[in-house]
């Protein structure tokens, strides 16, 4: 346990480097903000029915989805990892007495968070402060508060579980473009990264709710905002918790099989 | 010109060389924007429409900004990888041939797997334009090829002016970004639905509300007045890329090579 904490840790000063890169991505994530919330803005303002979530509960659900990304974002990958698959320098990596599968989460999970440690303060801070309606607001109460922290981590410990199986997956097809598309794609529309998951039509919602894409950034967002009530979020903390063992078994297993039929060859 | 075409061959056909990938990347150019129309399909299905604009006319005006931001990231890929170039310092290879600097970056690569989002988009405009009661003249024909090409070169103005940054910057800016990938995202729907100051700027200063807004009314007969005037705006959109290739010509005098 001691080695993946270290690992965590020398990643996450590695990630913190990068300021300036880290300065043009909230630049860009403000921009893409302000974009969608005067789309839906302009959708709600003739809206003949009430919609399924408030304007000002969509609005923090877009702030939140801005300033965590780097927790969401399935494609946000590294290509180092790839790289060691493809070029056969994964024999190195097998060489180090730990195991692979804590090494390599570790250090997906330092890469989010040290992305999201340098991004969210400004963007949550500056949507504070924003006129009405385009700012953030606080959660209802403090219980509500706890229960999203809680429900974000858990979220990002299951986004990491979810992006080992792209990895994992470049071992039986050596490019890591087909399933960066499928996950990418498929995950991003599921999470209620495109549109907010309560606006989607009742048989896509359904869709969405059994898979585990959902779990990761809509589910905490809406926690947040009290659109999902505080008994519904603590059967929500479950499911999740039941998800992160269930994956996190399965990429164990998925792994440990490729890497016996794995073949190095030279070079 | 022939040189460019030459440029243009010999790209393609070392792309085709790689030709598995090349179709999976075009699948997956093809998917992306998909995902995001989808999203645009549902959320018409919920709202029904969006201050006065139905379905068929917001996604033909999404299917332009979407084709011409493919055909500007095929054609136009120099310009958008550049730092690239200068990183590596093999922009002095470029100065010492006796060809325009301009036409050298925008052959030294192209994107060819936009094709699958060219073809997305290109669907979906077919689709528009056969459930829009659109009466067909010349001059509308004609001001949907110019929405389209208009778009192209205001794209590539942009990538021009955020390559023109690496001359002084030498790593290539995220921050261009907003205008490119943001641009797009703002431009597939029309420009009024934004608050008036987001109208204006992309008006005036980046002129994408030339390309997706005047002559969308024009085409959708929603004009008052002089008719003339919005077929033309396309055409004064496009008069953007002068200013950034006069940045470009200043850049390229400044330029100093990083050495290695």
């Amino acid at each position: 346990m001691k080695v993946y904490a270290s690992v965590l840790k020398i990643r996450l000063l590695i990630g913190m480097q990068y300021r300036s890169a880290a300065l043009a991505g909230v630049a860009t994530q403000f921009f893409w903000g302000f974009i969608s919330i005067m789309v839906f803005e302009a959708f709600y303002q003739f809206a003949a029915v009430t919609p399924p979530i408030s304007l000002k509960e969509l609005i923090t659900y877009i702030w939140l989805q801005q300033a965590f990304l780097a927790f969401i974002m399935l494609w946000f990958r590294d290509n180092e990892l790839f790289d060691l698959i493809t070029s056969g320098n994964i024999s190195y990596e097998l060489c180090r007495p730990t195991d692979l599968y804590g090494f390599w989460y570790a250090k997906l999970l330092a890469q989010r968070l040290s992305s999201a440690l340098l991004r969210c303060y400004p963007i949550l801070i500056v949507a504070f402060f924003l006129p009405k309606p385009y700012n953030m607001t606080l959660p209802p109460n403090v219980i509500t508060f706890i229960l999203f922290v809680i429900t974000l981590l858990l979220g990002l410990l299951l986004l990491v579980a979810i992006s080992m199986f792209l990895y994992i997956s470049v071992f039986v097809t050596l490019s890591p473009m087909g399933s960066l598309l499928i996950f990418g794609v498929l995950g991003e529309f599921f999470a209620g990264l495109i549109i907010p998951i309560p606006l989607m039509p009742l048989w896509l919602q359904k869709i969405a709710y059994v898979l585990p894409f959902r779990w990761t950034a809509d589910f905490p967002f809406r926690v947040y905002s009290g659109h999902i009530v505080q008994s519904d979020a603590i059967i929500g903390v479950f499911i999740q918790l039941g998800y992160l063992l269930g994956l996190l078994w399965l990429g164990k297993v998925a792994l440990n099989s490729v890497l016996r039929r794995v073949v190095v060859q030279g070079g | 010109m022939n040189l460019y075409l030459k440029y243009l061959l010999i790209l393609f056909k070392s792309q085709m060389q790689y030709r598995t990938s090349f179709w999976l990347l075009s699948i997956g150019q093809f998917f992306i924007p998909f995902s995001v129309f989808a999203g645009l399909y549902f959320l018409f299905e919920r709202f029904g429409q969006i201050k006065g604009w139905d379905f068929f006319e917001v996604a033909l005006c999404f299917a332009v900004i979407h084709m011409a931001f493919s055909l500007s990231e095929c054609f136009a890929r120099g310009f958008d990888t550049f730092s690239s170039l200068i990183v590596k310092g093999d922009f002095d290879r470029v100065l010492v041939r006796p060809r325009s600097t301009f036409l050298q970056v925008l052959g030294s690569k192209f994107e060819f797997t936009r094709i699958g989002r060219l073809l997305q988009s290109a669907i979906v405009l077919i689709w528009a334009l056969n459930n829009l009661p659109i009466e067909w003249s010349f001059m509308k024909a004609a001001t949907l090829f110019f929405m389209i090409t208009s778009g192209v070169l205001i794209f590539t103005g942009i990538y021009m002016l955020a390559a023109t940054m690496c001359f002084w910057t030498v790593q290539g800016l995220e921050v261009a970004n907003i205008f490119t990938d943001g641009g797009r995202e703002m431009a597939q729907y029309p420009l009024n639905i934004y608050q008036k100051w987001v109208a204006r700027f992309f008006t005036y200063i980046i002129p994408f509300g030339t390309v997706n807004y005047l002559p969308l009314l024009f085409i959708l007969g929603k004009t008052t007045g002089n008719q003339l005037l919005y077929m033309l705006t396309p055409i004064a959109g496009s008069l953007f890329i002068l200013p950034c290739f006069l940045v470009w010509q200043f850049g390229v005098r400044h330029y100093r090579s990083t050495g290695s």
